[in-house]
C-alpha cells in the first residue's frame, strides 16, 4: 500500500500540488486520477477529458516534432507547438530534441488535449526557467478556462491557491 | 482516434525500422539455406519446397515481434491512447492488421521467388500463396500477442520464439497439410487463423493491461 485516506475533490479552476518524498507513489496517484491503475480500494470519478503528461514523452523519436504531436493533436499542433515556444523545431526530429525540448513538447500535447483535467507528473523536469514559467502560465491559462490541474513535482511550481496533497 | 490512423502509424513505424526488406530478406535467406543442406536433388527440394515456405514464413513473421509492442509501452504511447479512451483491444486490432499489411503481402510475393527456387509447380505455388493468404492473419495476431505478453521482459525477444513457435504449430501443421491439395486442411487452417485473429487480440490487450498495474 503506497497511500491511503485520500478524499480530493477539484472543482472547475481548481489545481492540487501533489508533493513527498521519491517512492511515495505521486506517479501511481496521477495514473490512478488517469484511470490507468486501478486502486486498491476507493474510486475516482473524473468529469471530462483527461490530458496526461507522463515520464515518457510518447512521441515517434523519427518523426519531425509538428507531425508527431499531430498524430496525438491534429490541426492544434501549430498554436500548441507556439504555445510552447517550439515552433521553430516543428520540422526538426523529435530524437534530436533536448530533454527539455521534449518535456515542451510534451506539454503541448496536453495543451492541444483540449481536455478539461490536466494531471502533470513532474512537469518541470528539465525545463528553464523560461519553460517553468512558460508551464506556470499554461496551467493558469488552463485554471482561468475552467480546467483542472494536478501536478505532481520536487521542484517548485508556482500554483496559486493550489490544494496541497502531501504524501508520506 | 480511428482505427485507420493507429494503423497508418504502426505500418509507417515497420517501415522506418527496416520495413519489410528485413522478414522478406530473412524468409529468402532461409528457403536458401535448404537446398544447401539437403543436396541438389531436384525432385526432393520439389517435395518440400512447399513445407519449406511455410516454415520460412512463421520465422520471418517472427522477426519484427519485438518492436510490435514493447517499445509504444515504454514510449507511453499505450498510455497516452488509454487515457484518450482507446480500447486496449482496438489497439491490438490495429497492431493485427497493420503487422499483417506489413509483412504478409511481400512475402507472399517472396513466395514466388522461393518457389522458383524449389521449382515448384504453378498448382502448388497457388496452394502455398491461398494457404499463406489464409493462415498469415492468425500468424500475425499471433505475434501482436506474444509481443505484448514478452514486453517489458528482459531477453524478451528470446522468449517471444519460444512462445510463439509452439502456438503456430498448427498453421504450420494446416498449411503445409493443404499443399497435397486438402480442401479440409485448407478449411481447418481458415479456421485456426480465424480463432487466433479474433482472440488474441484480446490476449494482447489483457497482456498489456497486466503490464500497467
Amino acid at each position: 500500500m503506497l497511500f491511503d485516506g485520500l478524499d480530493l475533490t477539484l472543482r472547475a479552476g481548481h489545481a492540487a500540488l501533489v508533493t513527498g518524498p521519491n517512492g511515495i507513489g505521486k506517479s501511481s496517484l496521477l495514473r490512478i486520477a488517469a484511470g490507468l491503475l486501478a486502486p486498491a480500494t476507493g474510486s475516482v470519478t473524473r468529469d471530462g477529458a483527461v490530458a496526461l503528461l507522463g515520464e515518457a514523452h510518447a512521441l515517434d523519436p523519427e518523426r519531425p516534432l509538428a507531425r508527431a504531436l499531430a498524430f496525438w493533436i491534429g490541426a492544434r499542433t501549430e498554436p500548441a507547438l507556439a504555445a510552447v515556444g517550439l515552433d521553430h523545431l516543428a520540422d526538426v526530429p523529435v530524437r534530436l530534441l533536448s530533454t527539455g525540448q521534449r518535456r515542451r513538447a510534451g506539454l503541448a500535447r496536453v495543451i492541444g488535449a483540449a481536455a478539461s483535467i490536466w494531471l502533470l507528473d513532474e512537469p518541470a523536469n528539465g525545463l528553464d526557467s523560461a519553460g517553468i514559467a512558460l508551464l506556470e502560465a499554461a496551467i493558469a491559462a488552463h485554471r482561468a478556462g475552467g480546467g483542472v490541474t494536478v501536478v505532481a513535482t520536487h521542484q517548485p511550481v508556482a500554483l496559486p491557491g493550489a490544494i496541497p496533497v502531501r504524501l508520506g | 482516434m480511428r482505427l485507420g490512423t493507429l494503423i497508418a502509424r504502426d505500418l509507417r513505424r515497420a517501415w522506418q525500422g527496416g520495413g519489410m526488406a528485413w522478414p522478406v530478406a530473412f524468409f529468402l535467406l532461409v528457403a536458401c539455406l535448404f537446398p544447401f543442406a539437403v543436396g541438389p536433388d531436384a525432385a526432393l527440394l520439389t517435395r518440400i519446397g512447399g513445407g519449406v515456405i511455410w516454415a520460412a514464413a512463421l520465422l520471418a513473421a517472427l522477426l519484427p515481434i519485438e518492436r510490435l509492442v514493447g517499445p509504444d509501452v515504454e514510449a507511453g504511447v499505450i498510455d497516452q491512447l488509454a487515457v484518450r479512451g482507446v480500447p486496449l483491444v482496438l489497439i491490438g486490432f490495429a497492431k493485427t492488421i497493420a503487422h499483417w499489411l506489413g509483412f504478409a503481402p511481400p512475402l507472399m510475393l517472396a513466395a514466388v521467388v522461393a518457389a522458383g527456387l524449389f521449382d515448384l509447380s504453378a498448382a502448388t505455388l497457388l496452394r502455398v500463396e491461398l494457404g499463406l493468404a489464409i493462415g498469415t492473419p492468425g500468424l500475425a495476431a499471433l505475434a501482436v500477442a506474444t509481443s505484448a505478453l514478452v514486453a517489458g521482459l528482459r531477453g524478451g525477444g528470446a522468449v517471444a520464439g519460444l512462445l510463439m513457435l509452439p502456438l503456430a504449430i498448427p498453421l504450420l501443421i494446416f498449411g503445409a497439410g493443404s499443399l497435397d491439395g486438402g480442401i479440409g486442411a485448407l478449411k481447418l487452417l481458415g479456421a485456426v487463423s480465424l480463432l487466433l485473429t479474433a482472440g488474441a487480440p484480446w490476449i494482447a490487450a489483457a497482456a498489456i493491461r497486466a503490464g500497467m498495474d
